[in-house]
C-alpha cells in the first residue's frame, strides 16, 4: 500500500518534470560542464587522472544530485501542495519513498548521459565488470537519494531551504561518498573483489539505515 | 467543544488567535499538545489515516499543482484518496463546480475563482463527511466569492459537516449554524447564528475580542 500511493507521487512528479524540464535540464547542463571542466583541467593520459576518475564521476553525480533534491519539496511548497498530501489517508512515508523514487530516476538519466561522456572524454576502459560498476553506483545514488530526501524534507520549511540542504546533507554524506569512490575506483580498475564487498557492504548499511529512519520519522519531519 | 454532523460551524477571531492551528488540528494535520480530539466517538489518533478518508480542506492555498492539468491533479489525488470510478467521479465533480470545459487546461492558466472552484472539486472528490475550509474567501473577487457561496450552501444542504475558519464575519454568519469566537487560544464565546444580525454580531465581536477582524 505504501509503495503503491508513493508510486502515484513519483508518477505525478516525473508528469510535472516532463512539462518544465527544469530540473532535469539544469542537473544535466551542470554534470555535462563538470565533465567537460575535468577534461580541460586534467591531462586524460596522466596515471594521476586514472587515480582521481571516481571521485571526478562522483562530484558530477552529487552536485547535480543537490539540484534535483532541492526541487523535490519546492513544488509541493507552492500553494500548500505538501498540506494535500499530509492531509490525503496514506501512510506519511509513502510521500518520503515516492520522493526517493524521483531523485534516484532523476540522477539515474543523469548518471546514463554523464558516465559514457567521462569515459569518452579521459579514454577510460573498465576494467572490472560492469554490472559490478552498475550496483555500485545504485547504491551510491540510493544512499544519496535516502538521506537527502530525508533532509530535503527537513531543510524545506526554512527560508534559505536550498542553501541549508548542502550544509546539513554533506556531512552525513560523507560515508556514503567514500565508499563509492573506493568501490567506484576499484570496479573501474579491476581491484580485488573482496575489498569491494567490503565498500559494498557499507553502502548496502547506509541505504537500509536512512530507509528505515525515515520511515519512523518522516511523519514528524512533516509535522515541523 | 462538540461539532454535530452536518453542522456548519465558523471560527472568528483575530491574527493569532489560533484559528487555522484548532483546524489543523481537528484535521489532524498537527498532533495537539494537550487534549484528544476524537471522530465518530473514536480517538483520532488510533485510526488517523482511516478517519483522514472522511476529512476534505479547502484553504487559500489550492494544493493543486500549476503545471498539470484539471483532470490530471484529480486523477491523482483520487488516487490517493482510492475513489472508486474514477473518471467518472471526476465528470461530476467538475459538472458541480462549473470546471468540466477545462479539464484539460493547466491550473496555471485559470483565474484565482477558477483554481478556487477546483480546489473545491479536489476537496469533494472522495465525498468526505467532514469538510474544512481556511479563510477559503481570501484573493476571491466578488463574482468568485458567490459561486464559493453556492457551493458551500449546497454542500451543508448535503449533511456533511463543515468547519471553517474566516476572517469575513458576513459571510461566516450567513452560512453557518454557530459561530464560534477565538482568541488567544481559546473559545471566549460561541452563539447560533439563527436571527442573529452582522450588526449585532459586530458588537458581540468587540466585547469579546476589542475590534472588528475584518
Amino acid at each position: 500500500m505504501i509503495f503503491r500511493q508513493a508510486w502515484h507521487i513519483f508518477w505525478k512528479d516525473l508528469l510535472m518534470e516532463w512539462r518544465s524540464k527544469q530540473t532535469i535540464s539544469s542537473m544535466l547542463i551542470f554534470a555535462i560542464m563538470v565533465v567537460v571542466v575535468f577534461a580541460f583541467a586534467f591531462q586524460p593520459t596522466r596515471e594521476l587522472t586514472k587515480a582521481v576518475f571516481p571521485g571526478m564521476v562522483w562530484v558530477a553525480f552529487v552536485f547535480s544530485g543537490i539540484l534535483g533534491l532541492n526541487r523535490a519539496f519546492v513544488s509541493e511548497k507552492q500553494q500548500d501542495c505538501l498540506m494535500g498530501l499530509i492531509m490525503a489517508p496514506l501512510d506519511r512515508s509513502s510521500i518520503y519513498f515516492g520522493k526517493v523514487l524521483g531523485t534516484v530516476f532523476l540522477m539515474g538519466f543523469i548518471e546514463l548521459v554523464a558516465l559514457p561522456l567521462f569515459f569518452i572524454f579521459f579514454d577510460y576502459r573498465v576494467q572490472g565488470s560492469l554490472l559490478l560498476l552498475v550496483l555500485v553506483i545504485f547504491l551510491g545514488t540510493l544512499g544519496f537519494a535516502t538521506v537527502g530526501t530525508f533532509l530535503a524534507a527537513l531543510a524545506a520549511n526554512a527560508r534559505s531551504s536550498e542553501l541549508l540542504l548542502p550544509l546539513i546533507l554533506f556531512p552525513i554524506l560523507v560515508p556514503v561518498l567514500i565508499a563509492s569512490v573506493k568501490a567506484t575506483g576499484i570496479v573501474l580498475t579491476g581491484g580485488e573483489i573482496k575489498e569491494l564487498m567490503s565498500w559494498i557492504r557499507v553502502l548496502g548499511v547506509y541505504d537500509l539505515i536512512f530507509m528505515i529512519v525515515p520511515f519512523l520519522l518522516f511523519e514528524y519531519v512533516l509535522e515541523v | 467543544m462538540e461539532i454535530g454532523q452536518g453542522e456548519f460551524v465558523t471560527v472568528l477571531g483575530p491574527n493569532g488567535a489560533g484559528k487555522t492551528t484548532l483546524l489543523k488540528t481537528l484535521a489532524l494535520v498537527i498532533k495537539p499538545s494537550q487534549g484528544k480530539v476524537y471522530l465518530d466517538g473514536k480517538d483520532a489518533k488510533d485510526a488517523e489515516i482511516t478517519l483522514r478518508q472522511k476529512m476534505g480542506m479547502i484553504s487559500h492555498n489550492t494544493f493543486l499543482y500549476d503545471s498539470l492539468s484539471a483532470y490530471e491533479n484529480l486523477t491523482f489525488y483520487g488516487k490517493l484518496y482510492q475513489v472508486p470510478d474514477l473518471p467518472k467521479r471526476i465528470d461530476e465533480v467538475l459538472k458541480e463546480v462549473g470546471l468540466q470545459y477545462v479539464l484539460h487546461d493547466p491550473v496555471r492558466t485559470f483565474s484565482r475563482g477558477m483554481q478556487q472552484r477546483l480546489s473545491i472539486a479536489r476537496a469533494i472528490l472522495h465525498d468526505p463527511a467532514i469538510l474544512f475550509f481556511d479563510e477559503p474567501y481570501t484573493g476571491l473577487d466578488q463574482h468568485a466569492i458567490d459561486i464559493l457561496n453556492g457551493v458551500l450552501a449546497r454542500l451543508a444542504s448535503h449533511n456533511r459537516t463543515i468547519f471553517m475558519v474566516t476572517h469575513n464575519y458576513e459571510q461566516g454568519l450567513e452560512l453557518s449554524h454557530r459561530v464560534l469566537i477565538l482568541n488567544k487560544g481559546r473559545i471566549v464565546y460561541e452563539t447560533k447564528t439563527d436571527g442573529l444580525n452582522p450588526s449585532q454580531f459586530k458588537a458581540l465581536y468587540r466585547q469579546h475580542v476589542g475590534g472588528m477582524s475584518s
